[in-house]
């Protein structure tokens, strides 16, 4: 009897091929643990510790949640002290400050007897700590610093420089996808040929150019010189060639002007690659540093990106507001991340552009 | 709930319609005598004219100018204030007793920087790729969670080099959580970003972190389009999973390998921001490469250090190296292409 029960059980469990466990399983299942502690890890920690007091970032080894050791006033001294658990040699646990360390031994003293100042040996002592969460890192960089304005810069940047690529390299695409016309092939091979020359190989001319009109700590120095891009006209072609051309045919039957047909007919339908332009061209403006920080040399006119790292070359000491600051640059794009994971993907994989 | 919220949606999409419709319909009146005038058949070059104007100005002209600024000698920006022509850059850029040796050069930091890109290339191009294809083979089996895992691996790529830099500065700090992370195992505290031979290392790795998830994404997609009855009737003669992998998988996958090779050249040769935020090319000069030569030169050392013809002239360079990869891109793309169409 239980011979044939263990033998059913044998049957129904037993694996075929297919379903059999194989070390690339295990293997693959301990890489992507690993991956999402390297990958997101560092995110992760980066938003835990903009929450934490300056002297919490500091602190090393570090703590994970933002733990701050609580502080207290105590009369004759200037600084709020920190607090700690102190065991003492009758095996007692009494709370004392700490006004300095001297190699393996502390100065302390009882906040409730400010007079008094003791030493102890620092494995005796225990931090008492609180969770305790710091908004002000996420204030005070916007109110006395100028990240609001920076803010706004970058925003103006990423949305105009948008709308203008959107716009002339959707017209672009139009003529290059619609009609037959003298010198279209010659048209195309310069698109093509742009794609050659990346801006690192052209810095000093282009930035030239833009001394030339005058742009140089202008927003706008920033928004035109990539304004064109060949991916996008790319991009926008090759989804305009498979529109029916009967639409555009009757169109014309009903005398709509060619500009008409354009945005009322061509650009509607041409909407989800549009989409992937747009969501590019946000990406690329927001995240934009090696020619705004040519252009922009001025603190009124920096973007958001060049902001934050030279407000990190000047004040190397203050990460908690480095940190916070970091988290509200990375934030719209992980927000739209969020909400079109799958648009972005899809798009990167069929277009093989960033 | 449904049906309101998709009314309340479209609500929405008409208001911000109103502007645009508004620009589209002004456009239409500068738009529609033109049309008259030139007719409809002459219509698309005004529709390509502002993209043509914006690549000249902005692409077309620079390159020209970027072949007179190499070619001629002096401190100004202005073009009538330059002399000309000399080879005088060139010769400077590529004065060197022996070219193996940078601190036998005139321009040694040019050289430095060559040679750590070469470094940095081939091995952050090497381990991208191992790391893209490994990850996109696990991620392409079927494992619970596959799209979390997949957005785990890929969101890096949308991180601004400032953030990137910031993030892994601060983590590879001498007392930051990778050190308190070693010591923890009872290793010892690495300076991973000012001890030149580690800081060569640890910019090689945030590069591949932040651009894996990239490649990683095209693999798959080349992964993807490999035909299953393949693995079907490798599995129905009992194949195993590893000669699956090297006699059907890599080979099939190659075609894409190339283009993610040449493709990772190209960005890797051209890397800049990351490094400048994360080492600033120290130290020293152990992590400066080209394009930090060229802004270095260019732009950012002050007043009458500015070499805007060394520049260019190192653009020019680079534009070589570039120009070669990207022709292989082009040539490869191609022939992947009709192979495609052939099946």
């Amino acid at each position: 009897m239980s011979e044939t029960a263990s033998r059913i059980i044998k049957i129904a469990t037993k694996k075929r091929y297919k379903n059999k466990y194989h070390w690339t399983d295990y293997f693959s299942y301990f890489y992507l643990f690993l991956g999402v502690l390297l990958m997101f890890g560092p995110v992760v920690w980066l938003g835990l510790s903009s929450l934490k007091t300056l002297a919490g970032i500091q602190e090393y080894p570090p703590t994970i949640l933002p733990l701050s050791q609580i502080q207290v006033d105590v009369e004759g001294y200037d600084k709020p002290l920190p607090i700690f658990n102190v065991t003492q040699e009758d095996g007692s646990v009494k709370q004392l400050a700490q006004i300095k360390r001297i190699g393996i031994n502390a100065k302390m003293v009882d906040p409730l007897n400010p007079e008094e100042t003791v030493k102890v040996p620092i494995d005796k002592r225990e931090k008492i700590r609180e969770f305790k969460i710091q908004w002000e890192n996420y204030v005070d960089p916007l109110r006395k610093y100028d990240f609001l304005l920076y803010f706004k810069n970058s925003t103006f940047i990423t949305v105009v420089a948008t709308i203008i690529t959107l716009i002339i390299n959707s017209m672009a695409a139009y003529a290059l996808s619609i009609y037959e016309f003298r010198g279209k092939n010659f048209a195309l091979v310069f698109v093509i040929g742009t794609l050659l020359i990346p801006l690192t190989i052209i810095l000093v001319p282009v930035f030239y150019v833009v001394a030339n009109f005058g742009m140089i700590n202008s927003l706008w120095g920033v928004i035109l010189p990539g304004a064109a891009t060949p991916t996008g006209v790319f991009l926008l072609r090759q989804y305009m060639l498979t529109l029916p051309r009967e639409l555009i045919e009757a169109a014309r039957m009903d005398h709509a002007s060619e500009w008409a047909i354009y945005w009322r007919v061509v650009l509607p339908l041409s909407i989800p690659a549009i989409a992937v332009l747009a969501i590019f061209s946000i990406m690329w403006r927001w995240n934009d540093f090696l020619w705004p920080l040519i252009v922009l040399s001025k603190s009124e006119v920096y973007t958001l990106q060049i902001g934050l790292n030279a407000f990190h070359g000047e004040l190397t000491s203050q990460w908690n507001y480095v940190l916070s600051m970091t988290m509200v640059t990375l934030l719209p794009i992980a927000i739209i991340f969020a909400y079109l994971q799958k648009f972005i993907t899809t798009g990167i994989a069929s277009t093989g552009m960033k | 709930m449904e049906n309101i919220r998709n009314q309340t949606k479209i609500f929405f999409l008409r208001i911000l319609n109103i502007p645009f419709a508004f620009l589209m319909h002004a456009i239409d009146l500068i738009m529609w005598p033109i049309q008259k005038i030139i007719g409809v058949r002459n219509m698309p070059y005004i529709f390509l004219l502002p993209n043509l104007i914006f690549f000249g100005l902005f692409v077309i002209i620079p390159l020209g100018a970027n072949f007179f600024f190499s070619l001629s000698s002096g401190d100004e920006l202005l073009f009538a204030e330059r002399e000309l022509p000399t080879t005088k850059q060139y010769d400077q850029l590529f004065d060197c007793e022996s070219y193996l040796n940078p601190n036998t050069c005139t321009e040694d930091f040019f050289w430095r920087g060559v040679y750590n890109t070469i470094f940095f290339v081939v091995f952050q191009v090497g381990l991208m790729i191992f790391f893209s294809v490994l990850t996109a083979v696990i991620l392409n089996k079927k494992i619970i969670g596959r799209g979390f895992f997949r957005s785990v691996f890929f969101f890096p790529v949308l991180l601004s080099p400032v953030v990137v830099g910031l993030i892994w500065q601060w983590i590879l700090l001498k007392n930051g959580a990778f050190n308190a992370i070693i010591e923890s195992y009872g290793g010892d505290k690495v300076s991973f970003l000012t001890d030149p031979s580690w800081a060569m290392a640890s910019v090689i790795f945030v590069s591949i972190w932040a651009h894996m998830g990239f490649y990683t994404l095209i693999v798959l997609a080349g992964l993807q389009a490999i035909p299953p009855n393949l693995y079907e009737a490798a599995e129905m003669d009992g194949t195993s999973r590893e000669r699956i992998f090297f006699r059907i998988t890599l080979p099939l996958l190659m075609p894409n390998l190339l283009v993610v090779f040449i493709l990772a050249s190209i960005k890797g040769v051209q890397t800049f921001d990351e490094i400048y935020v994360l080492t600033g090319g120290g130290p020293g000069t152990s992590t400066s490469l080209i394009v930090q030569y060229i802004f270095t030169t260019g732009f950012a050392s002050s007043g009458s250090v500015q070499n805007f013809g060394l520049a260019a002239a190192a653009s020019m360079v680079l534009g070589v190296v570039l120009l070669f990869l990207t022709l292989m891109q082009l040539y490869f793309s191609r022939n992947k292409e009709s192979k495609h169409q052939e099946i």
